[in-house]
């Protein structure tokens, strides 16, 4: 099996790109024609590697399950993208942006990968500006900034609150070119299924056509998997209804590393749960916390409608608890409080809402000013609860959100499995145990238009074969498994819907596995979870045939798959007995209610080894800090 | 929360495939105000496959209103009765106890049934990959802060930008004609001065690749911009008008 190198370069951490640069082999423009690379994913990873290596001259296949790349999820993400720019003067530089991402990831991150993130967080400015992104501009005509949590400088750049969507279709745009020029073919509604493996090496995939329901082979010299993060585990969370681990799962049960899975970032600001029927969790931007307060009732179960409950029995906790940061302290911390606070009664009656509210700011500054600098999200919270925050509490609660854990990758993005690369939230790298605001769109276009379009070539400088033929029983192998797999599941005809299974694990997850853990829960979990695997197995329903465009059988794999995953979160936030960033056990914290890491026992990286389902080996990838100081963050 | 749930009668759209007959096909159902229309088809469908029926075969992806992934004609109207949103955002309480509501697909020659609600939109990005981009590599371009851009001028570029590639223009069209989204395309790039070089080319380019994907032409009536969930506004197709004559009047192309 591979060994566990994370092949950061020598030298100072300033220098490690600019030299790794340098000494990474490259193709000759002529002979790049003559590689194939396959791309799974269109997000703003996917989307921009592929665009970069058609330009580039690579043989680029593209596949997505949607009928447009620009569907992918990143269209979602609302606040903005970092870069050390300083265009403020503020005192931003590279550097700080590097100690604010491993401080704020609560220094379970690799240097190497944050400093290089944060050397090509400027160019990635350069690129959508050029490319036409219409970036937020103050009235001399250059670009504007905003703050964001965990940072105290102005280096957000955003486009109102559709940034996401803005560079995503920059990212697309760049695409579309390559693709009508014919260097990107794009293959829409595939759903990837497995990776095939030849000589321990990656070389093609298997696909389903999801309108046809054929099953495909396709062949290339090195696979790039884009396919975003988990947090539909819990089955509600602010993900979008498709976003799923499958991809990256079947790879991890061909060889590649499953690293950190239990990090799992719970955003404190979206919409509380309604009722049965809900399927998913709208997000409230993060920047409502700048003028909005957040408070419970001090009381109990208390019913009363919040415009009733008067100021002396109201409980600012998080300006109470963190005079200092008020209602600004991170996001673990911020959703860690919100729950406390309701598991003692004192949510909006007495149920998991808090009230963040708006009276204050809207008497200290007027309605208008916060009408202007968040109409937009005061409209939608209307549109989807009826309810006009101008003139009541808004009401939130915490729900998974971001997965900072992922695929383990070396420095180069390369999987445990050689010529399997892995980008944006698919895998584990940046962000450590806790990301920051704005930093995930900046690390999905960092790794695809500035890192895999350098690392691929030294890759393939080194793994010249000519392309291997789709008859070749790893492929026929490969192919088995996927219409044993859909075949096996269309057998079952049971009597519980694939929904029903997949709010039930959600709901294990979210209680024992979320934002706080423990020895006895964790143990819980794990039994649980295989047990509701092996209920799957043998009831559940999954309707219609494999020929054809089968809804429920495309959801029934992915939850097949989460029934894994889910006992590897648990299994994994048992085996780590510290509380860091997102991941709080509740037996290590300090005398005040804080995480308390264990950096002697604990500062590596856990990369899990498949063996068989429910059975995993630990490898440990051990972090050093030379540069940022170790400490225990503080937001007193 | 509310607990008085609505009685409704749904004639919905039911089509086994591309080349079957559709019919409309009617479900009895009790909602909570609080839901989403979206999570009222997800309960029909959760009924149906504990019945052992195919479910209602539709389109959704973020539930926000930005990926134009959903799209539903609710009774005659492309994301329903609501103006400025999308089918994800439209909730129960808009409708009334009793109310009888009619669910189809978007339709257009251009955009083929695949299966009961679900439609084939990929001719949209066919036209822009033609032409919507500006043709740069990555690496080497000019810093972000070279080229001052007016506030206001960003800002209309963003508003053509906004667009979220849902079809409803088309759906809403009785020409079916894609005019209002190639023109948000092209006047993101016309109002930049990054979009100049390309400019003649681009309106050319597109407006081109739209007659051959089988879009109708345009006869401003409007109805794009009444449907559109994000606002884009008929002025974009005006400049695209106006673009398109002048490349017309410069170009070798004559045709
Ligand atoms: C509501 C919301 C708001 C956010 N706001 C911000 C923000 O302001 N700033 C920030 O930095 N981050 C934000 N984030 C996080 C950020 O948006 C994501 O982490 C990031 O966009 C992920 O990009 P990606 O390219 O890795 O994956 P995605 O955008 O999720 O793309 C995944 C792609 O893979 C494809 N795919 C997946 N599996 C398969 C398969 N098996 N076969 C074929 N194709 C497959 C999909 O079709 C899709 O094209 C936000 C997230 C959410 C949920
Ligand atoms: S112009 Fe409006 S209706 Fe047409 S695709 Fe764009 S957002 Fe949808
Ligand atoms: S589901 Fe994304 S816009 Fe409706």
């Amino acid at each position: 099996m591979a060994k566990l190198d994370s092949k950061v370069p020598a030298g100072n951490v300033q220098d490690k790109w600019t030299d790794h640069k340098f000494n990474m082999k490259l193709v000759n423009p002529a002979n790049k024609r003559k590689y194939d690379v396959i791309v799974i994913g269109a997000g703003l990873a996917g989307a921009s590697a592929a665009a970069t290596m058609g330009e580039l001259g690579y043989n680029v296949k593209l596949f997505t399950y949607h009928d447009s790349g620009r569907r992918a999820h990143s269209i979602a993400a609302q606040g903005g993208i970092n870069a050390a720019k300083n265009y403020q003067n503020d005192g931003d530089s590279v550097y700080r942006l590097f100690y604010d991402t491993v401080k704020g990831g609560d220094f379970r991150a690799r240097e190497a990968n944050v400093h290089r993130l944060a050397e090509v967080s400027n160019s990635i400015i350069d690129q959508c500006v050029a490319q036409g992104v219409p970036f937020a501009r103050d009235y001399g005509g250059l670009l504007d900034n905003r703050s964001f949590g965990g940072a105290q400088v102005s280096r957000t750049f955003y486009a109102r609150g559709q940034t996401g969507q803005q560079l995503l279709l920059g990212a697309i745009s760049a695409l579309n070119r390559q693709i009508g020029l014919g260097n990107v073919k794009e293959y829409t509604r595939r759903e990837m299924l497995e990776v095939v493996v030849v000589d321990d090496h990656a070389r093609g995939v298997i696909v389903r056509n999801l309108v046809t329901g054929e099953v495909e082979r396709h062949s290339a010299h090195a696979v790039v998997l884009a396919t975003g993060g988990y947090s539909n585990v819990f089955f509600l969370s602010t993900n979008a209804m498709n976003c799923n681990g499958t991809a990256a799962w079947r790879s991890h049960k061909q060889g590649a590393y499953m690293a950190n899975p239990c990090f799992t970032q719970i955003h404190p600001t979206c919409l509380p749960v309604h009722g049965e029927g809900q399927s998913k969790l709208a997000l409230m931007s993060e920047s409502l916390r700048n003028d909005g307060r957040i408070w419970v009732s001090k009381k109990k179960d208390d019913k009363r409608h919040a415009n009733d409950i008067p100021e002396d029995e109201r409980d600012y906790y998080l300006e109470r608890k963190y005079p200092s940061f008020g209602n600004l302290t991170p996001r673990d911390i911020a959703s860690r409080s919100a729950k406390e606070a309701c598991d003692s009664g004192r949510g909006v009656n007495g149920g998991e809402a808090v009230n963040l509210d708006f009276k204050h700011a809207i008497e200290r500054l007027g309605k208008n000013v916060i009408e202007e600098r968040y109409g937009n999200l005061f409209e939608m919270y209307e549109t989807i609860t009826g309810k006009n925050p101008y003139k009541e509490p808004m009401n939130i609660y915490p729900a998974p959100h971001y997965t900072m854990g992922g695929l383990w990758v070396d420095y180069n993005l390369m999987s445990t499995i050689p010529g399997l690369f892995v980008l944006g939230e698919a895998n584990f790298s940046d962000h450590g145990a806790n990301r920051l605001g704005a930093s995930a769109l900046m690390q999905g276009l960092a790794d695809g238009y500035f890192v895999i379009p350098y690392t691929i070539g030294n890759y393939l400088a080194d793994n010249k074969d000519p392309l291997m033929s789709t008859d070749k029983e790893e492929f026929v192998q490969a192919e088995k498994r996927v219409t044993d797999h859909v075949e096996k599941l269309l057998a079952i005809k049971g009597t519980r819907t694939v929904d029903d299974f997949h709010k039930k694990l959600g709901r294990i997850m979210w209680n024992k596995v979320g934002m706080a853990r423990n020895e006895k829960g964790l143990k819980e979990a794990i039994s649980e979870i295989s047990q509701l695997r092996e209920e799957f197995w043998k009831d559940v329903n999954v309707i219609g045939s494999a020929g054809t465009l089968n809804q429920c059988l495309e959801r029934a794999g992915r939850v097949a798959d989460y029934l894994e995953l889910g006992e590897l979160m648990a299994k994994d936030a048992l085996d780590r007995k510290e509380s860091c960033g997102g991941h709080f056990r509740t037996e290590y914290q300090t005398e005040d209610g804080e995480a308390k890491r264990n950096d002697e026992e604990y500062a590596y990286v856990a990369a899990w080894e498949f063996k068989d389902t429910g059975n995993w080996e630990l490898h440990k990838e051990d972090l050093e800090f030379e540069n940022v100081k170790l400490s225990q963050r503080s937001y007193k | 929360m509310s607990d008085v749930k609505l009685k409704l009668k749904l004639k919905i759209w039911r089509q086994p495939g591309s080349d079957a007959v559709g019919k409309l096909v009617d479900y009895d159902v009790e909602v909570s105000p609080d839901d989403s229309f979206l999570e009222m088809l997800d309960q029909i469908n959760e009924s149906l496959e504990k019945n052992n029926q195919e479910p209602i075969v539709f389109e959704s992806d973020c539930r926000e209103g930005i990926c134009g992934a959903c799209g539903l004609v609710i009774n005659g109207q492309p994301h329903g009765p609501v103006p400025r949103i999308t089918t994800c955002q439209l909730h129960m309480r808009h409708f009334k106890n009793g109310d009888t509501i009619y669910v189809e697909p978007f339709r257009a020659k251009a955009f083929p049934v695949l299966k009961d609600l679900l439609v084939d939109r990929t001719p949209l990005d066919k036209i822009l990959q033609v032409g919507g981009f500006v043709s740069i590599n990555t690496g080497g371009v000019p810093d972000a802060n070279e080229i001052p851009i007016a506030k206001d001028v960003a800002a209309q570029s963003f508003d053509a930008a906004a667009c979220i590639g849902c079809g409803a223009c088309v759906a809403s069209c009785k020409n079916a004609s894609a005019m209002l989204f190639v023109s948000a395309k092209v006047s993101q790039y016309a109002l930049l001065p990054q979009g100049q070089p390309e400019r003649q080319r681009r309106v050319e380019a597109m407006v081109k690749a739209m007659d051959e994907q089988g879009f109708g032409s345009c006869t401003n009536t409007y109805a794009c911009e009444a449907e559109c969930p994000k606002g884009i506004s008929i002025s974009n197709i005006a400049r695209l008008n106006r673009d398109f004559f002048s490349a017309k009047l410069k170009s070798k192309n004559v045709s």
